[in-house]
Parts: structure tokens; C-alpha cells; sequence
């Protein structure tokens, strides 16, 4: 089953910058990939198709069996909610916040009860190998630890797709493997994991690659 | 696919939580919130107080006594009361008390080395030895007139009289008329009547021996049941002169302080519209803080919309921070104002009253102000793409 179709898609901004000219690109479920190419590339903009943050100007996406350009903007936040997962580069935790609130709050629009939010972002945090780190601040925390609790916020909901952009790209090697370690293991359970990055060596990490270039898919 | 709801407490956390990031900034605007909340009600709480004092002396001095002055003749020139009027007007049934005054047309000095055009506003007055009871006055010092007293020449001053002639303490003299007098007694407040207060008090007898009084009363004090007042007030002109009832003039004092008590709104509407204009400017204030909030947090809410917020929760979200943010002024106003209404009623001796209509009605314009300056932000939080919070820059 597929989980990820892009159909002749292409992106354009303010009418004439071209971010995507055209891309086919197919995700079955449980694939572990990266999306690889310079910046400027048109990869971030796959990564906004892919994760339905934003719509083609043509052409046709699917997303575990929805399509995008059918569901309204609310549908499209139900379909995040409950399908996807992001990993950003900067982390994005809440200041003040503890670990688990933070992780918690990934569960915040799922209509889940409150208890049950802290139990699960409990196992999550377990899972990312944090379970000692529950009630520490983001502030008190190395950046690999920062990341492998944003990482617990993207799959304590468990969703079937997980998209991971530039995971690596603020941390040192040793925190960076720790948490492709994790990306790994989770590939492993059965997440479909799209890593964007511009990194050869992650990207040969992975099982498969997708090349991107002037917005157009190379290989 | 339908997004799920969020819990009223799960709206509460969130709001609380963006103001729980930024404490300074919250406390700052929350004040010109409760700077302008605690205006409005410590302006209706201390007039609310101002006129529960006014009520509760209205009450303790009685809406019962009526007083009768010798008016004009249809000619225009000023009348007299008949000698015997008291007597007459204590025969009316409801009547419980009655005292006569009659203004006497010498002056008191402290010696004849004094000029006598200088009278500092003290008039001479004969009373009738029922006066002190039926006005309900007390003696500050020394003692009131009686029979006896009525016949040597004894005088007992008004408060503001004793005051103004520099006289704090009895057994001193005063020149009254060509001949000394001794002050047997110095009065205490007579707030219903007020020109009892500037007198020399002196018998009835007296005036008439010493100091040439004719013996006609100038103005009747009567005291009756409460329930009878307007019927008495009916009858008196016609008792009191039966000749000509329509020179006679009948007033209650009472009135004076029920007006006084029922105009103090004016004043408080001036003071009540400045802390509408607080109230404004600290909405201004929240309304700035939120529209800066948002554009801070432009990352935070594309991070919401990637984990499946809709543009209607990330709306609720900024304006429940704002509600909650006014809010807190509005509660710290509220205490702030209540302790200043408490402050200065005790301070004056007032009993402090804090209106519940005005608690309410601070909470109701806070929740107001809340909602309209937190309005336009929210709809630029919802309005954003959820794409910023991937843009690295």
C-alpha cells in the first residue's frame, strides 16, 4: 500500500518562482527514505506536499489514502493529527515547559483525556531513552536530548508517517547518531520515515533515496 | 475526517500557557487593566459608602422634625410668629415635642472694647428650654438652659459660635447688649439645624428684661410620630397663625440631607468616566501585548497546525490568553479597588460599602475588553500558513 503518491506535482510562488516543476513520487508503507539535495533544491517544498502543510498549484497528492486537494483546511488538520509526524531542525520545544508537556502537547489535537496524553508521552519519552529526563526543562537539556524529546512528540501518537527535516542538522555527530538510532528503531516498529536533508551521508544511511534538483526529482 | 474538539480545560492550559512564558510583559499589561477596574470601583464604592454615612445619619437624627419660620406679610415685609405658638403647636396631638427660637437684635463680644458691627455671624437668640430635646442635641461642655437659668443672665453657645468668640470652656463672659453674661454651656453638632449652631442662646425671660426682645418666636421646632409628619404639616400654619396661615413657612431639614445623599452621583460620573479611559488605554495595552505575542510566535504556531491544530483552535487559543490576561488585571483591579473603598471609608469613619453590581460589572467589562482587543490578533494567528514553522530563517 502506498502511503506517500505525488502525481505530477508542481509548486509555484508568486506566480513565477518554480519550487516544483512537475514530481511523481511514490512512498509505500514502511519504507525508511531520504529526500536529498542542496538548498534551493525544492526539497522543503516536497516536505510542505508530503506533510500537507501547504497545496500544489497542480497536480495531485495522496496521503494515506486522502486526497489533499479534496479536504478542507480543518480535514487537512484531523488528517495531521492523526497520520502524520514532524521533526524540525530547530527542535521547536515550548520554553518552561517540562519534557513530558512538551511531548504531551503531540497528543493536545487528538481529543485525547489529559492523563492519558501524560502516560503515553511517559512510554515516548521511554522509548527515545529519556525516561529519566520526565520533568527537566528544555533549557536543561543538551540539544541531542532536545531532539530525541522533540522525536518523542512526533510518534507518541503513533502515527503511520514520520517526517524528519534536517534531524541532524544542529547537532554534533555523537548526538546525531543517537538520534538516527532512534529514527532507525522506529523504522524498525513499522513508521514510514521520510528523512529531508542535504547530507550525502545520511542520505546513503538510508535504503533509499530521492534526489532533488531545480524541482525536479533526479533519480 | 473530523478534527477533534479541544476540552475547556485543555483551551485554559493552553491560553495560560503562552502567558506563563512571558511574566514580566503579563504583569505589566494586566496592570493598566486593574489600574483602570480598580478606579471605577473604588469611585462607586467610596460615593456607594459617602452615601450609606449620609443614610445611616439621616436615620439617627430622624426625618420627624419639622420647623415653622415666620415668613413675609402679603406686603412684603417680614411677619411675626404669636407669642403663644409653642404651646399651641405642642397641642396638636401627634406632636411629641415643640421649642421655639426668636431672634434677638443685640450681638455678642467677647468686651465692649469691640466694635459691635463685628458680630462674626452670631446671632442672639431666645429659646425655649424644650430646644436640646426636641432638637436631639446634646452639651459638649457645661450645661443647658433651664428655668432658672432662663432668668439670670446665663447664655449657651452654639458650637460654631463658642468657636468663632474663641471660648472653649464655661464660667467665662461674654458682652451681650450692655451688661456680662456667663456661659454656662458650649453645644455639640446640631446638623438639622445648622443656625443653632452659629447662636447665643439665652431664656426667654432674660431677652425680655435685658435685652429688649419682644417675646415673638422667629422659628418653631416640633417633633411628631413619624407617620404624622405631612398631616402636621398640614395643620401648622393654620395653628400657629390662624390670622394669616399663608405667612407662615414650614420646611423639613431632613430633606436637605436626603438631597444631599441622592446628589452625590454627580460628581462620581466625572471620576467614573476617567477610569472608563484607564480601562480603554489598559485594553489598548493587551491588544498591543497580544499583537506582539503573535508575531513572536509565528514558529509555535506553525508547530501547532503541524500537529493537527485548526485554524479555529489556534484562534481560541490567542484569545483565551487574552481573555485569561485581562482577567487577571480585572481581579487584581477589583481586590485593589475594594481596599481603597475600605481604606478611605475607615479612614473617614464611614461604614465601606463595595456594590456586588459593580464587582459584576467590572468582571463584565474586563471579559469585554478582553475578547475585542484579543479579537483582531487571534484572526492574524489563524490567518498564518502553517509552513513558518519550517522556514529556518
Amino acid at each position: 500500500m502506498n502511503i506517500v503518491e505525488l502525481r505530477g506535482v508542481t509548486k509555484t510562488y508568486n506566480g513565477h518562482v518554480h519550487a516544483l516543476r512537475g514530481v511523481d513520487l511514490t512512498v509505500s508503507t514502511g519504507e525508511l527514505l531520504a529526500i536529498i539535495g542542496p538548498s534551493g533544491s525544492g526539497k522543503s517544498t516536497m516536505l510542505h506536499m508530503i506533510g500537507t502543510l501547504d497545496r500544489p498549484t497542480t497536480g495531485s497528492v495522496r496521503i494515506a489514502g486522502h486526497s489533499v486537494l479534496d479536504l478542507t483546511d480543518r480535514q487537512l488538520s484531523a488528517l495531521r493529527a492523526r497520520h502524520l509526524g514532524f521533526v524540525f531542525q530547530q527542535f521547536h520545544l515550548s520554553p518552561g515547559v517540562s519534557a513530558l508537556d512538551n511531548v504531551a502537547d503531540g497528543l493536545l489535537y487528538t481529543g485525547t483525556p489529559l492523563r492519558t496524553r501524560r502516560e503515553r508521552a511517559a512510554s515516548a519519552l521511554e522509548r527515545v531513552g529519556l525516561g529519566h529526563r520526565l520533568d527537566h526543562k528544555p533549557n536543561q537539556m543538551s540539544g541531542g536530548e532536545q531532539q530525541r524529546v522533540a522525536v518523542a512528540r512526533a510518534v507518541v501518537g503513533d502515527p503511520p508517517l514520520l517526517l524528519a527535516d534536517e534531524p541532524t542538522g544542529n547537532l554534533d555527530s555523537a548526538a546525531g547518531a543517537e538520534v538516527l538510532k532512534i529514527i532507525k528503531e522506529l523504522h524498525e516498529g513499522g513508521t514510514t520515515i521520510a528523512i529531508i536533508t542535504h547530507d550525502n551521508e545520511i542520505a546513503e544511511w538510508c535504503p533509499r533515496q530521492v534526489r532533488v534538483r531545480d524541482g525536479l526529482v533526479l533519480s | 475526517m473530523k478534527p477533534a474538539r479541544l476540552s475547556l480545560s485543555d483551551v485554559f492550559r493552553v491560553g495560560a500557557s503562552g502567558l506563563h512564558a512571558r511574566p514580566t510583559r503579563v504583569i505589566l499589561s494586566a496592570l493598566g487593566i486593574a489600574i483602570g477596574i480598580a478606579t471605577m470601583i473604588a469611585v462607586i464604592g467610596i460615593s456607594s459608602s459617602s452615601r450609606e454615612e449620609l443614610l445611616r445619619q439621616l436615620d439617627k437624627l430622624g426625618t420627624n422634625m419639622l420647623t415653622v419660620s415666620a415668613g413675609n406679610t402679603v406686603f412684603g415685609e417680614p411677619s411675626k410668629l404669636p407669642v403663644g405658638a409653642v404651646d399651641m403647636v405642642s397641642r396638636i396631638a401627634p406632636v411629641t415635642s415643640a421649642a421655639a427660637t426668636g431672634t434677638v437684635s443685640t450681638t455678642v463680644r467677647r468686651t465692649a472694647h469691640i466694635d459691635e458691627a463685628v458680630t462674626g455671624g452670631i446671632t442672639v437668640q431666645a429659646a425655649t428650654t424644650s430646644l436640646l430635646t426636641t432638637l436631639e442635641g446634646g452639651v459638649a461642655k457645661g450645661t443647658w438652659l433651664n428655668d432658672a437659668t432662663s432668668r439670670q443672665p446665663a447664655v449657651v453657645l452654639g458650637a460654631r459660635a463658642a468657636e468663632r468668640l474663641g471660648i472653649t470652656r464655661t464660667g467665662v463672659r461674654v458682652w451681650m447688649g450692655g451688661r456680662w453674661f456667663t456661659v454656662i454651656g458650649i453645644l455639640g453638632p446640631m446638623p438639622l439645624a445648622p443656625e443653632i449652631e452659629r447662636s447665643a442662646l439665652v431664656g426667654f425671660p432674660v431677652a425680655e428684661e435685658e435685652l429688649g426682645f419682644d417675646g415673638h418666636p422667629t422659628t418653631l421646632y416640633e417633633r411628631s410620630a413619624e407617620e404624622a409628619v405631612e398631616g402636621v404639616r398640614e395643620v401648622l400654619p393654620r395653628t400657629v397663625n390662624p390670622e394669616n396661615p399663608s405667612e407662615v413657612e414650614v420646611s423639613r431639614p431632613s430633606d436637605a440631607l436626603a438631597a444631599k445623599a441622592a446628589a452625590s452621583g454627580a460628581f462620581t460620573n466625572l471620576l467614573l468616566g476617567l477610569g472608563a479611559v484607564a480601562l480603554l488605554v489598559g485594553g489598548v495595552g493587551v491588544a498591543n501585548t497580544m499583537v506582539i505575542s503573535v508575531l513572536e510566535r509565528r514558529k509555535e504556531i506553525g508547530l501547532r497546525r503541524s500537529l493537527g491544530a485548526t485554524r479555529g483552535q489556534v484562534r481560541v487559543q490567542f484569545l483565551s490568553e487574552s481573555l485569561l490576561l485581562s482577567a487577571l488585571g480585572g481581579v487584581a483591579g477589583a481586590i485593589l479597588g475594594a481596599l481603597a473603598t475600605i481604606g478611605y471609608a475607615l479612614s473617614q469613619g464611614w461604614p465601606p460599602v463595595v456594590p456586588p453590581w459593580s464587582i459584576g460589572g467590572a468582571v463584565g467589562a474586563t471579559l469585554v475588553i478582553g475578547t475585542v482587543a484579543g479579537l483582531y490578533p487571534a484572526m492574524r494567528a489563524a490567518r498564518l500558513s502553517p509552513t513558518v514553522a519550517l522556514s529556518t530563517s
